[in-house]
This record gives structure tokens, sequence and C-alpha cells, in this order.
């Protein structure tokens, strides 16, 4: 029997082809140097990594599949990889003195944290259920690693196995969800269920709702979605913050744009099913964002909290069903990286002066460090949703799609909920700049950590100011939804 | 047998995988058992619907599923062993220091 090959264009997978390549010989490069070669391969990924958004750049969009419809090369595809690489490479580039004082700079970490890379951005690029498993089985695997990377520390180890256990049951659930959609469909391919869902013949049962509700679930994990984010304020307290940061914002680009694939391009029509769930959810998350957050003492705890809530308010945009809505939640999520990847970088730079986890260290940091507190302070005020500030604008265009999709009341409830958040944000600027400090701070800031705050903070004021040139390019990206 | 006949093997295994998980309060070892069992009724779910429905692709996915599920059976034993070093228990009650 003759096989027929499949048309193959490696072309579209440059990117993916690059960060690869770059991973595998960063893992022979640290075996052959040991020690020594430490510094250098944390560089050569950051640098690898902005190669591969060069790639994305230059060839991406073009709206051509390969691999039999499974890798997708869209426009869509193309912001959501940019977006990826500035998730990967802004954590990294804070992270590498900090992984260096925790001695964990054996070459694995930045080799796993380009596994991860790659993964999300097989995910980005799915064009059906077999390459999207894959790439999250990927990314959620390398992450697995990473939350456990601190070996010798329980807290590490600990948050590495209820990551695992939790994350493990997800892709049970999912896999579950995508094998009863592969039995009422046939196919595995987003466009040729869309295809199967068009003919007026084909009758939706409950296995299809079962098996839908199951991979919106499995998602859901992933991105600490309430009900299901247990998870997440013992992993992003036990892991080590550089990975915090990390996964705070990587797997939740990712998991989004998985989301938008699945839902808009496979089942739009089945939108008066999975709309009210994606509503359920974003209720609950926001709730649980703003009540649970409020008790916190640990500020990596309270900024998983907050993660859940933000995760609510991008669902609200989701769950709409309009392009107003999807456009919105790309602007909160663009936003949203780098609010958080700046809250997170301070938080590394005042670990490295001696500053706790503990809220209540934060104390009187105004008098110490002012521009650090000015900065923090900005990010939480964003993060508020207080203008002028970025944080502001994608609320603002949530809530607006919401209202114009006639929800009005889930955008009240959204909006009250915002406000209720702002309490425990305004409650650390409190601390900063009302207490008196406890402690002494001494040591000398990292050049590369600064860097990466103040961008994060000089786009999140430049972007609440002037937020004409984000909308264009993320309204570019939805387009093809329509 | 028919199509129902799977379905159903693998809805209970799938059931057992899930309670395994939730009921089980002794050991990390029989969750990680269970979830292998819930990656494994979801392949005989794939294997039946691709037999009856004449297309391949199911039995492809079968064997993605496998090798997933050998590296997810590594990394979570390497986590679970550099955990037992650190606590010198695997009761699942004792995952507990994490708390807020």
């Amino acid at each position: 029997m003759p096989v027929q090959m499949p048309d193959i264009n490696l072309g579209l997978m440059l990117p993916e082809i690059l960060v690869t390549l770059l991973a595998m010989a960063l893992l022979l490069m640290s075996a052959w140097y040991g020690k020594e070669g430490r510094g250098t391969i944390g560089w050569m990924s950051i640098f690898g990594i902005g190669l591969a958004a060069l790639a994305v750049l230059s060839g991406g969009g073009s709206g051509e599949t390969t691999f039999g419809g499974q890798f997708l090369d869209d426009g869509f595809s193309r912001y959501m990889k940019l977006l990826l690489c500035i998730a990967t490479a802004l954590p990294l580039i804070m992270s590498l003195n900090y992984v260096r004082d925790q001695r964990m700079d054996g070459g694995e970490y930045y080799v796993i944290t380009l596994f991860s890379l790659l993964g999300g951005m097989f995910m980005i690029s799915s064009g059906g259920f077999v390459m999207l498993y894959l790439g999250l089985e990927l990314m959620s695997l390398s992450i697995y690693i990473l939350a456990a990377f601190r070996r010798q520390d329980l807290h590490s180890s600990e948050a590495g196995l209820k990551y695992f256990i939790l994350g493990s049951l997800a892709s049970g659930i999912l896999l579950y969800g995508i094998s009863l959609i592969y039995g009422s469909f046939g196919t595995l391919s987003y466009a040729g269920i869309a295809q199967v869902l068009a003919d007026p013949h084909f009758h939706v049962g409950p296995v299809v709702g079962l098996g839908m509700v199951m991979v919106i679930v499995g998602i859901s994990f992933k991105i600490a979605a309430a009900p299901f984010h247990m998870w997440a304020p013992d992993v992003y307290e036990g892991a080590p913050t550089s990975v915090t940061a990390f996964m705070a914002v990587m797997p939740k680009v990712a998991a989004f744009a998985v989301l938008y694939r699945i839902l808009l391009v496979a089942f739009p029509s089945l939108h008066d099913q999975w709309g009210p769930v994606l509503q359920f959810m974003a209720v609950l998350s926001m709730a649980v964002g703003s009540f649970a957050a409020i008790a916190q003492t640990n500020i990596k705890r309270m900024l998983a909290y907050s993660s859940i809530g933000h995760v609510g308010f991008l669902l609200i945009g989701l769950s709409t069903g309009t392009i107003e809505g999807y456009h919105g939640v790309l602007i909160y999520l663009t936003i949203y990286i780098f609010m958080s990847v700046g809250a997170f970088g301070l938080i590394l730079i005042l670990n490295r002066e001696g500053v706790g986890d503990n809220i209540e260290d934060y104390k009187g940091l105004s008098r110490k460090r002012p521009y650090l507190a000015l900065l923090m302070s900005a990010f939480m005020f964003s993060m508020a949703g207080i203008p002028p500030l970025a944080g502001f604008i994608g609320k603002l265009y949530v809530f607006m799609a919401a209202i114009k999709a006639g929800m009005i009341g889930l955008a009240i409830v959204g909006v009250l909920f915002s406000a209720l958040g702002a309490f425990y944000y305004l409650r650390l600027v409190k601390f900063m700049y009302f207490d008196e400090a406890e402690s002494e701070f001494s040591m000398p800031i990292s050049v590369s950590s600064q860097a990466v705050v103040v961008l994060s903070g000089v786009i999140v004021l430049v972007w609440g100011v002037f937020p004409g040139s984000i909308l264009g390019v993320t309204e570019a990206a939805v387009r093809m939804f329509q | 047998m028919s199509l129902s006949h799977y379905l159903v093997l693998s809805a209970l295994l799938f059931t057992i995988g899930i309670f395994g998980i939730f009921l089980n309060r002794r050991n990390v070892i029989i969750i990680m058992m269970s979830i292998e069992l819930i990656l494994l009724s979801v392949n005989i779910n794939f294997v039946a619907f691709s037999r009856f429905m004449g297309n391949i692709d199911g039995q492809i996915i079968t064997f993605f599923v496998l090798t997933v599920a050998a590296a997810e059976a590594a990394i979570g034993l390497a986590i679970l062993v550099s955990f037992f070093r650190n606590r010198a228990t695997i009761d699942v009650e004792k995952i507990d220091t994490l708390k807020g």
C-alpha cells in the first residue's frame, strides 16, 4: 500500500524550530560547561527567545496551515506568540540574579523554561485537539518541574506535587472531553467540527455539551478560574518567586489563546451553551479574587488571588460572544502581563534586599526605597483599575463589551467586585506609605531586574494615557474571529 | 459487543479514577495510579470510537496519550521523591505546610 505523505511546510514553524534547537543545544552546553557556563546560558536563552520573536514578526501571519490542518499560522497566532515570548523573556531577565542566589542555575532552569515556551507556542498554533493536548502537556509538565525546582526546600517540592496532581487531573478531564467530542463529530480538528456543526441535519446531543464542558473545565484549571483555582494560592506561594512570576503570565496567554480557538472556531454556534458556563465561572472567580485576597498575609498568595480575579474579568469578555468582547480580553491580557511581571519583579528585587514575602514587610518602603514604592503603587493602582493607568483601559473595554452585548447585570457585578478588590491593593500602598519600617534594607539592586520593572511601569503608564497603539494591534489580531 | 459496552466500561474506569483521587486519604502513589486509570479510560474511548466510526485519528492520538502518560508518571514520581526527602512521608494528609 503506497503511503501518501501529507504536505508539510516547515517554514511556518520556524519560531518553534528555533526554540527547540536552542533548548537542546543549551542542554548539551550546560552538561559540557558545568558551573562556569551558568550566566552565559541564561543570557543565551533570552537572546534565543528574542530571535524566535523576530522570526514570528518577520514570517508569521500568512493564514496557511500545515500538518493536515493541525498547525495554524495566522494573525492571531502571530500576536499571541509575540505576547508569549514577552511573557517568558521578561520574567527570565529579571530572575537571572535570583536564580543565581538560590543556586538553581544548573542550566536546566532555562532549558525547561524554553520547553514550556515551546509547548505554549504549539498550543497557540493548534488547529486541532491533538496539537492542543501535546502543547498543553509540554507546557504543564515543564512548569511542574519548575515549581518544584528548589528541591531542598519543602515548600517548593510540595508546591510542585500539588500542582502536578491537580494539573494531571485537569489533563485527564480535558482528554475525556476531547474523546467525547471526537466520538460525536468524528474529527479532531476545530475547522472540521465547525463544518459538522454547520450541517442543519446534525443533532447536538447531550454528549457534545458534556464533552465541551469537560474541555472548558480542563483549560480552566490551567488559567486558575474559580471553582478550579484551589491549587493556585498554594503553588504561587511555594514555588520559587521567579517561577511564580513566570507562571502567573505565560500559561494564561497560551490557555486563553486555546479558549479563543476552541470556542470561537470550533463551537461558535453553541455560544448559548458555553456562554453561561463562562459567565458563572467569571462571577465566581471575581468573588474569590476579591474576598479571599483580603485575608492574606503573604504577598505571593495575595497576588495569586488577584490573578484569579483578573481571570474572572477576562472571562466576562470571552463570554459575551461578540467581537468587542474578544478584543477587550486581548487588551486586558496584554496589560495584565506587564502589571503582573512588574509586581513580581519588585517582589524579586525586594527579596534580594532581605524583604520577606509577608505584606507587613513592606511597611515604610516609601522612605527607604522611594522609587520602588512608587512603582509598586503604580502596579497596584493599575491592577485595581484606577485611571489613568493601563489596568483601567483593560477593564473599560471588557465592561463596555458586556454592556453592548446586553449583559448589564454581569457588568455591574464586575464593577462592584473591581471596587471591592481595590481594598487589598490599596492596603499594600497604605503599608508602604503610611507605616513605619521595622527592618533595614542593604543589598544593591540588580540592573537587569530594575530595567524590566521600570519598562513595565512605563508601559502601564503610557498605555493608560495613550491606549491607541495597543488598540489597533489587538483589533487586527482578533479580526479573524468576526 | 456494541459501542456502548466500551463506553460504559470507560466511563466506569474514569469514575473510579476520579474517586480514587478525591476519596483516597492515605497515599500519593494511589493518586498517581488513579491518574493513569483516567488516561487509560480515555484511551479505551478513543479506540472504541475510532473502530466503530472507521476513522483512524482516534487510534493515533492513543499513542500520543500513552507517551505523554509515561512522561507524566516519570515527572510525578521525581517530584514525589524530592518531596519525600524533605518531609519523610507521602501521606496525603501531610501535604499541608502551605496554607493561608
